[in-house]
């Protein structure tokens, strides 16, 4: 175990700690941008740092792939190949291939696919993927899972749960830096609560330095999606951190957190920045409308980040209907303030879930903003992103 | 003839010349987030040229007014904006369809027939620290004929443009004339007879400021205040032979007190011509052009001078691609202003002459190599 997590405050099932990691100390809860191949496309690792960044998620897929793990641990790990000197975790590349990859079939051995480059068969297995993730040097790594779509029932989320077990052992067996990698386990299950405590009894019995729990964001319902969080987050240990998986939006977040959740990570807030979205208190900014031409505010005026501090709406409607600079300054804003907590009006759902969790909140579900050029996103999908990050830039 | 000299312009720091002028898409500087901009050298890096047209569709005028010009707009306080309509990447002046009322221009947002009025109302709004004076430049192959109308109208726009300039800010006066050396004399002569600045002096250059700055021989003022004014119409079809006899027969017509920017001037031996006739100010389209396909700035800087001011350490540390363009255009930026820097150097000294002699050789001998290689 190469972690250590200390509980510093609690509000009932909610937790305020210090994850202490191999490469930085971190508060959480917190939230991890995704940055394909290392770098969060448009902004630089300094940036990242003045935001408040404290752990990116590599992808291993799109590293394996380019510049490929051997390169990357001959010039001594992704630290320094990305000049980051803060944590890293890095995903199994598991739900890289199913979802980018569509002819991807999992067997027994391990995930098999097309390969992007010559498109020969290729067989990602748990101890591969380990062994990649221990060539990159991330401070957190994944096991690799049997991922299911969440809106699947019937034996194969039975099946795939029990696998996900299997080869956590043959990933613990993989494991060669321990005392410099901390291996996080993934609970499965889809939306059944017998299957997930399952799960998670078998998982916590391998005492891992951490859980996550994955299957979710897939497009189940909200209501779906709280009730698993809130199953895992109550069988997890107390003293290890819990991460939840392609999650998300603001108010996701504020929920799982309220449930007991720890980690986060999402596409969501780059990706929508280069449709020329922001994100504030009060739901989503569209900088595109052409409202917005004449609109001399700053995107959020409660908002202490670089672009507030600098450039109007009316600038940035300017430059994202078709500059780089856009999405560039947009995305800056959208982490920016992922890293501060959201917060903002909660939805009737939310209210369901913090009743469970003890907090009485029904108060604040006053009526949204009837702004016109706010959009809200109360109605959002869980839907994991299929992420195509991996396009390069054009121009 | 070369000189070297301090540009000092609003609330920028004073920088010295020959420079660069960083080109820009909406104001900001090509690829580098804004925040990012101070990472750069300074002074160096702290004027930055921008083209009116960039703000033809998505924000209006009067827009822009409110929220208090394009210094605000872009949160650069400490910068030097210089405003000249054509940019030398995306806007570029198509003469075919110019015509008595105002320069056509190709832009991202399609052609667009700019008339003075207008190019006034956009500089008014946007409140650069400087500007330029619309121009009909024309292409090297264009008739005498053609030619001559576009020396008499960029006169005319001259005149107008300047009956309606604001209170604050800089006038520069576009010389064009285009590979005529006597219409290109015409036209400077015109120019300089009008005295470009009237009584608006926000900018001042102090040539010989530095007891170390020789100067030519020629006596100057020790700190005199003047206009300057743009060159336009090159890098438009001329050859690299013809271009030193129209640089400076443009440059002998001039006052020698005042400014001197070009645009269109972009390989370093293009510079060292500018630099050569006595031009002072450069765009830096040939950087946008060079990142945009790949390629970093690799020639050798005067081995006499010590660049340490541009040591490049710590800048390319983005290895992944979606960050390249970024990390290259900010190393051929470094590279490109220790160019100047050397530029400037060779001339304090008196070695310019050399200086370009051995820079074009060694370079062309380079080529000449890679050439082989490929
Ligand atoms: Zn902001
Ligand atoms: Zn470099």
């Amino acid at each position: 175990m190469a972690l250590r997590f200390e509980i510093l405050g609690r509000f009932n099932r909610a937790r305020a700690a210090r994850l202490t990691l191999p490469h930085f100390v971190c508060q959480t809860p917190l939230f991890m941008p995704v940055g394909t191949q290392g770098t969060i496309k448009g902004l630089t690792t300094n940036q990242l740092e003045e935001i408040g960044c404290q752990i990116i998620l590599g992808n291993t897929y799109h590293l394996a792939l380019r510049p490929t793990s051997e390169l990357i641990d001959e010039l001594g790990g992704l630290h320094k190949f990305m000049n980051w000197p803060r944590a890293l975790l890095t995903d199994s590349g598991g739900f890289q291939m199913v979802s980018l990859l569509h002819l991807a079939d999992i067997t027994e051995k391990g995930v098999t696919f097309q390969s992007p480059v010559d498109g020969k068969p290729m067989l990602l297995t748990p101890e591969e993927s380990i062994q990649i993730q221990n060539r990159i040097g991330a401070d957190i790594i994944m096991a690799l899972d049997d991922v299911v779509k969440t809106t699947i029932t019937g034996p194969r989320i039975e099946e795939a749960m029990y696998r996900t077990l299997r080869w956590i052992d043959r990933c613990i067996a993989a494991h060669k830096r321990p005392n410099e990698q901390n291996l996080f386990g993934i609970v499965q299950g889809g939306l059944d609560p017998v299957l997930r405590d399952v799960c998670v009894r078998h998982l916590v019995e391998r005492n891992l330095p951490g859980y996550a729990i994955g299957g979710l964001a897939g497009g189940e319902d909200k209501d779906s999606f709280w009730r698993v969080v809130a199953l895992c987050t109550a069988l997890l240990p107390e003293d290890k951190p819990r991460y939840v998986m392609g999650v998300g939006y603001p108010l996701d977040i504020v929920v799982c957190s309220a449930l007991g959740a720890d980690m986060y990570d999402c596409v969501y807030p780059t990706r929508t920045a280069r449709f020329g979205t922001a994100l504030v208190p009060e739901g989503v900014l569209k900088l595109k409308h052409k409202a917005m031409a004449e609109d001399t505010r700053p995107i959020d005026p409660t908002c202490a980040c670089m672009v507030c501090k600098n450039y109007t709406r009316a600038y940035i409607h300017c430059l994202v209907t078709k500059d780089a600079m856009g999405s560039q300054l947009l995305s800056y804003h959208n982490l920016y303030y992922m890293m501060q907590f959201p917060k903002g009006d909660v939805p009737e759902w939310v209210c369901n879930a913090m009743e469970v969790a003890g907090i009485k909140i029904s108060s604040c579900c006053a009526s949204f903003s009837s702004s016109p050029d706010l959009e809200l996103e109360k109605d959002a999908p869980t839907k994991k992103f299929d992420d195509d990050e991996v396009a390069f830039d054009s121009n | 003839m070369e000189r070297a000299g301090v540009f000092q312009l609003g609330n920028c720091p004073s920088i010295e010349t020959p420079a660069l002028l960083l080109s820009t898409r909406k104001g900001l500087p090509h690829f580098i987030s804004p925040d990012l901009l101070p990472s750069l050298p300074l002074p160096d890096s702290s004027l930055l040229q921008v083209s009116p047209l960039h703000f033809l569709e998505g924000i209006s005028s009067k827009t822009i007014s409110s929220i208090g010009g394009l210094h605000k707009m872009l949160g650069l306080n400490d910068y030097g904006l210089v405003a000249v309509a054509r940019d030398s990447i995306q806007c570029l002046p198509e003469s075919s369809a110019t015509n008595k009322l105002g320069a056509s221009f190709e832009t991202p947002c399609g052609r667009a027939l700019i008339k003075p009025t207008e190019y006034m109302g956009m500089i008014s709004s946007l409140r650069p620290n400087l500007w330029a004076t619309l121009a009909d430049e024309v292409p090297a192959w264009v008739s005498k004929k053609r030619n001559k109308i576009s020396v008499d109208r960029t006169v005319k726009w001259l005149d107008e443009c300047i009956a309606l300039s604001p209170a604050d800010g800089v006038a520069f006066g576009a010389i064009v004339g285009g590979s005529d050396v006597e219409e290109r004399r015409r036209c400077a002569r015109e120019i300089a007879k009008r005295n470009v600045s009237g009584q608006k002096t926000m900018l001042c250059i102090e040539w010989g400021s530095a007891n170390s700055l020789k100067f030519e021989g020629v006596e100057v003022p020790l700190r005199c205040v003047f206009a300057g004014y743009w060159i336009g119409g090159f890098g438009f079809g001329e050859s690299m032979d013809e271009r030193p006899a129209l640089l400076s027969v443009v440059t002998d017509s001039l006052p020698k007190e005042g400014p001197r920017l070009i645009s269109g001037l972009g390989l370093p031996e293009e510079v060292l011509q500018g630099v050569a006739a006595g031009i002072d100010l450069f765009d830096s389209s040939y950087i946008y052009h060079l990142t945009i396909g790949g390629f970093a700035l690799t020639f050798p800087l005067d081995t006499k001078t010590n660049t340490s001011d541009f040591k490049l350490t710590g800048m390319g540390t983005d290895h992944t691609k979606i960050n390249l363009k970024a990390t290259v255009y900010r190393h051929n930026t470094h590279h490109y202003l220790g160019f100047f820097q050397s530029i400037r150097e060779a001339i304090k000294e008196g070695r310019f002459n050399q200086f370009q002699q051995m820079f074009v050789e060694k370079r062309r001998n380079h080529l000449a190599e890679v050439a082989v290689c490929a």
